[in-house]
């Protein structure tokens, strides 16, 4: 649906340039959530901007749709933006006009007629939950309340993408769960494409079917959110991970390999658990099959997008031969596996 | 002369202010001229001003019509001629207020200079105003493919409405003054009356009257303008 390839974009001239995404290529696919999380000044607010042209890629081409969006004259853009809806962190919602008016404006722009456009108008209230707030001010409405109304308008006419900038930054963690939830709505009954940037990993969690980490102006990773969640495989993703998902294993728990296991062994190993096999009772037919102790160090279960992820901190005791034995059977199993630590014999 | 109900108000002030008698017929009709000068300048000052506020703001850098040279030119006009003083600008516009006008004498002809000394604080006012608008607006109704005449009219004007209807107030008072200025060199008006009998014939009585009046339509013109914005503002909250 979206095809960026290299693109780079270059503010300002001479000693003041500062180069705010560098050979950037993504490609997003038609009906996906995609997110890209990057820390304030990585470059990911320019990076959405260049999709629908607000900012100018200083090289490189975007696709839509396959359209290239830079070659358009600025008649042709303005078309293709009515078909790229946009929300954004503090709503960008008119004062001047009610809730109606506000989303009755992308109509106004496209020269809807009046009465059309008003079905519409009504249509989407509903669809986002506001219908009876049709004729009040904005600001009169909580900030979760005002999203709704920027993806009503966003949706006005029927957007093939929708970009969302930081939409649930704004916003409190439940109004952002029931905003994530509308997308996530929206996505499934209109077949939306929606690209979102964030600095919250929560919402790739709980959101994303993809995810791009940005960083320092490039794209470190990308892939399925629950590949890396699993197995990040750059230090900024793990770091984006580590802010949610606690993986870090206490200093308290490493130095418990200093103990003595006589003839045995012991090794600390994680264990990620993703979908289906969440559910099942692995480590306990492990014990069973083997003769490895597992002792319990940490675990904990999450939920990526719908499916189940977990992960666990285990320490194996016992012969070398056997825990190798057993962690070919965890890898059999379908389970990641990270040997963190080795000790005793 | 004047009549209301059924008292004879030619009568009554010729009983009660003897020689004076003309004087709140000549008030009365001080005030009308001014206020006509005023509403008229500050009317043709916002048809001239705004557009050129508009200008001054969308050919700014980075705006939706960017174009730094018309910005700095017009910048720069507008600079020069709030740089001189009204009362110096009045004789300047003389030729030119009498080649619009016909004569620069009376309170038409004074609504020439007055509009020109209004014009460049009107863009300036307007231009403040429009500055206030959050970026994110424009930048959303770039998104929705807005072309920049529909940013203009549905965005920049309607979300800056409440303060530009302030700016009117501030206009009308400034012109207010201006125009007392105007009176004294012919223009009619509350400032001639003060002119010619306060000051020339040492009538402090109609001095300290022209005072009141000033001061009584500044206020109104004041509480109008606070009216109308706070509607404005109330309807949207």
């Amino acid at each position: 649906m979206i095809e960026i390839s290299n693109l780079t974009k270059i503010y300002g001239s001479g000693h003041q340039e500062v180069m705010a995404l560098k050979e950037v290529s993504l490609s997003i696919r038609k009906g996906e959530i995609f997110g890209i999380i990057g820390l304030s000044g990585a470059g990911k607010s320019t990076l959405i901007r260049c999709i629908n042209m607000l900012e100018r890629p200083t090289q490189g081409t975007i696709m839509v749709d396959g359209q290239n969006v830079g070659s358009l004259n600025s008649l042709e853009l303005r078309r293709l933006r009515q078909k790229i809806g946009m929300i954004f962190q503090h709503f960008n919602l008119l004062s001047s006009r009610t809730v109606f008016e506000n989303v009755m404006f992308p109509l106004e722009i496209a020269a809807v007629p009046k009465n059309e456009a008003a079905q519409k108008v009504n249509a989407l209230l509903e669809l986002v939950g506001l219908t009876d707030k049709a004729q009040v001010y904005p600001e009169q409405l909580s900030g979760g309340q005002k999203q709704r109304v920027g993806i009503a308008r966003a949706l006005a006419n029927d957007p093939k993408v929708l970009l969302s900038d930081e939409a649930t930054s704004a916003l409190d963690p439940q109004t952002t769960r029931s905003i994530l939830g509308l997308l996530k709505d929206i996505n499934r009954k209109l077949g939306l494409t929606i690209v979102l940037i964030t600095h919250d990993m929560n919402v790739i969690k709980d959101a994303c079917d993809r995810v791009a980490v940005i960083d320092d102006s490039t794209i470190v990773e990308v892939g399925d959110v629950l590949n890396i969640f699993s197995n990040p495989g750059t230090p900024t993703s793990r770091s984006f991970i580590n802010s949610i998902v606690n993986r870090e294993i206490p200093a308290e728990i490493l130095q418990r390999q200093v103990i003595d296991h006589g003839l045995n062994s012991s090794r600390l190993i994680r264990v990620s658990f993703i979908g289906a096999s969440a559910g099942e009772p692995i480590i306990s037919s492990m014990v069973q099959k083997y003769a490895v102790a597992a002792n319990i160090l940490y675990g904990n279960i999450d939920q990526l997008k719908d499916i189940p992820f977990g992960n666990l901190t285990l320490e194996l005791i016992g012969p070398v031969e056997t825990i190798n034995e057993a962690l070919d059977f965890l890898r059999k199993c379908g389970l990641e596996i990270e040997v963190i630590n080795h000790a005793g014999n | 002369m004047l009549a209301i109900s059924g008292i004879n108000l030619a009568a009554f002030f010729a009983t009660y202010l003897g020689d004076y008698d003309w004087v709140p017929a000549a008030v009365l009709f001080a005030s009308w001229e001014t206020l006509y000068m005023v509403f008229l300048s500050t009317a043709v000052s916002y048809l001239v001003g705004m557009p050129l506020a508009i200008i001054l703001v969308t050919s700014e850098k980075g705006h939706i019509l960017e174009n730094l040279q018309l910005n700095q030119v017009l910048g720069s006009i507008v600079n020069a001629v709030r740089s001189l003083p009204f009362i110096i600008l009045l004789i300047l516009a003389i030729p030119f207020t009498r080649w619009v006008v016909g004569t620069s004498i009376g309170t038409v002809a004074s609504i020439v200079p007055l509009s020109l000394a209004a014009i460049p604080f009107v863009a300036r006012l307007v231009e403040t105003s429009l500055k206030e608008i959050d970026w994110g607006l424009i930048e959303a109704a770039l998104s929705m493919g807005a072309s920049n005449w529909q940013i203009i009219s549905k965005v920049l004007l309607p979300e800056a409405m409440p303060s530009v209807v302030l700016g009117v107030a501030i206009t009308a008072i400034n012109l207010v003054g201006y125009s007392a200025m105007a009176g004294v060199l012919g223009g009619g008006g509350l400032g001639t009356l003060a002119y010619y009998h306060g000051y020339m014939r040492y009538q402090t009585g109609i001095m300290w009257i022209t005072v009141i009046v000033l001061i009584v339509i500044v206020q109104g013109i004041q509480m109008l303008g606070d009216k109308a914005a706070g509607r404005i503002i109330n309807k949207r909250r």
